[in-house]
């Protein structure tokens, strides 16, 4: 699904991220740690084509993320789900057609049933023509979950989901996130909550990496 | 199934995804009104001088006459002199020497058709035609002063020739600056569509991001201009063709001004600058919108 092979990044001045080989199997699910500027938020940028990487290959779908002209990382943005560690909105429309911006550029008609749904899920139902200014950090966090998931990604990648939620929307969110995975989506979350990961490891067989040094490891279970 | 132009087609909720943009939206409108605006006089100025240009030109009905004066007993001699002159000068086709009747018919509205042409001291008059190359005036002048010297070249109508040229030219420059106004507008809407993508980057950053292509987001900003384009353009034309119809007729007007103004089927021709503004800001807007967002991310 998402394949890296001694990738490196750099921004401009030394490597950031060296030499990571990873497979993300499809139904898998992952947690993504480390200190706060290891690189998390570029490792997930990696692989969503923001970025390419300086050194290495990374391959999205079975296709060079090189090898894919912008109307491909389009489509491949289709298939992938991406929740923003800073949740960016149009900012004058409201967050039911923010939520459902992924299938407006698709082309594609929304299910008003299916986006009540989705939005009492991530308990915004009450907030549906509210603009994105107003909204708070975690009912922000919430919208950009449910505009993550809204086209049925094979991939959801979710920086800092919870980074403003109390723990009991975080159990929520980390609900939906299992709920999703148990359905064959790919799942990487990246967090620095200790308490998130050991909760969903009762849930899902969810795996840790951890970014240190510059390398990505798999982190072991003395979590 | 019938498809409709790129521009006009809406996928959703289309162009809503770009935030109303105060004032390159009212630049652009405001930009395609004046040049509409000086589109149609334009315009106008080259029909007029197209029109005057023929006029002026059909008039050149290439004739002239020789006026002859000589004692009597020469002016037959003379006739002969100047008619075999003309005769082997380049670039005459005919040339005729009128009889009396003609020139009595000629003069009867002023003196009344008793007139005794006999007996008056008439100057004899010689009509030539020219053929399309026309001939060298001067030096026809001198050669009749040789042969003939009573003979004088008169030929009225060359006066009109340059100003009959001067008549194409105009058309010419109507014509240019309209091609120069077409230009114009294109350079302003680049430049006022450049703007409004820069100063969307976020909304286009957003977009991007949940997988719109860059045809989409250029669609958006194209329309949006485009119709911009079009009603501007549609308002200046409106107010364009109210002025010119409201110049002073030919009639009261006379001169050089007269048929300054559209005639006919041709006050149709302004109605097609709206659609051509608005293709000039398609092209326009869509090549800037696509070379910007290829330079954003
Ligand atoms: N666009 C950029 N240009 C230059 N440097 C950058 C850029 N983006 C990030 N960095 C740097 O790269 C490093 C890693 O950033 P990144 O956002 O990936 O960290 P992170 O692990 O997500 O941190 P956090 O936990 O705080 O979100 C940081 O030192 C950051 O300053
Ligand atoms: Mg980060």
């Amino acid at each position: 699904m998402i394949a890296l092979e001694n990738v490196a990044y750099s921004y401009g001045g030394g490597e950031l991220l060296s030499d990571m080989s990873l497979r993300l199997a499809p139904g898998s699910f992952h947690f993504l740690t480390g200190p706060s500027g290891a690189g998390k938020s570029t490792f997930l940028k990696l692989c969503y084509g923001e970025l390419l990487p300086t050194a290495g290959h990374i391959t999205l779908f079975d296709r060079d993320v090189r090898s894919l002209t912008r109307d491909d990382i389009a489509y491949t943005r289709r298939r992938i789900g991406v929740v923003h560690q800073d949740c960016q909105f149009l900012d004058h429309l409201p967050l039911a057609a923010n939520v459902t911006l992924p299938l407006t550029v698709a082309g594609r008609a929304e299910n008003a049933g299916d986006l009540a749904d989705l939005l009492g899920w991530v308990g915004l139902g009450a907030l549906a023509q509210a603009l994105p200014p107003s909204l708070s950090g975690g009912e922000r966090q919430r919208a950009a979950l449910a505009r993550a998931i809204i086209m049925g990604p094979d991939v959801i990648l979710a920086d800092e989901p919870t980074g403003n939620l109390d723990w009991e929307m975080s159990l929520r969110l980390l609900t939906l996130l299992t709920e999703l995975n148990r359905m064959g989506k790919t799942v990487v979350v990246a967090t620095h909550d200790l308490n998130l990961i050991r909760q969903a490891k009762s849930l899902v067989p969810a795996r840790v990496l951890r970014i240190s040094k510059r390398r990505i490891h798999l982190a072991g279970a003395d979590l | 199934m019938m498809r409709r132009p790129a521009f006009l087609r809406d996928e959703g909720k289309g162009d809503s995804v770009v935030p109303p943009s105060g004032h390159t939206a009212w630049l652009t409108s405001f930009t395609a009104a004046a040049m509409a605006f000086l589109a149609v006089f334009a315009l106008a100025l080259s029909l007029a001088a197209g029109s005057l240009a023929a006029r002026w030109q059909a008039s050149l009905d290439r004739t002239a006459t020789v006026r002859l004066s000589a004692p009597e007993d020469q002016i037959d001699l003379q006739t002969k002199a100047v008619l075999a002159t003309l005769a082997t000068t380049p670039g005459i086709a005919s040339a005729r020497a009128m009889t009396d009747d003609e020139q009595r018919a000629l003069l009867a509205p002023w003196f009344g058709p008793d007139l005794p042409v006999d007996t008056l001291p008439l100057p004899r008059l010689i009509e030539i035609t020219e053929d399309s190359t026309g001939y060298d005036g001067e030096g026809l002048r001198q050669r009749l002063a040789a042969e003939a010297p009573g003979a004088v070249l008169d030929d009225h109508t060359r006066w009109r020739r340059p100003l009959a040229v001067a008549a194409t030219r105009l058309r010419l420059l109507g014509f240019m600056s309209i091609v120069l106004i077409g230009t114009a507008t294109a350079a302003m809407i680049t430049l006022a569509a450049s703007a409004a993508l820069a100063a969307n980057a976020q909304v286009i950053r957003v977009l991007r991001l949940v997988g719109a292509r860059d045809v989409y987001i250029a669609r958006a900003f194209v329309r949006r201009f485009t119709l911009r384009a079009l009603m501007g353009a549609a308002a200046g034309t409106g107010l364009g063709m109210v002025g010119v119809w409201m110049l002073p007729s030919a009639d009261s007007a006379g001169g050089f001004l007269t048929g300054l103004g559209f005639q006919g089927a041709g006050w149709l021709l302004p109605l097609l600058l709206p659609p051509l503004t608005a293709a000039v800001a398609y092209a326009a807007t869509r090549a800037s919108a696509l070379r910007k967002l290829r330079e954003l991310t």
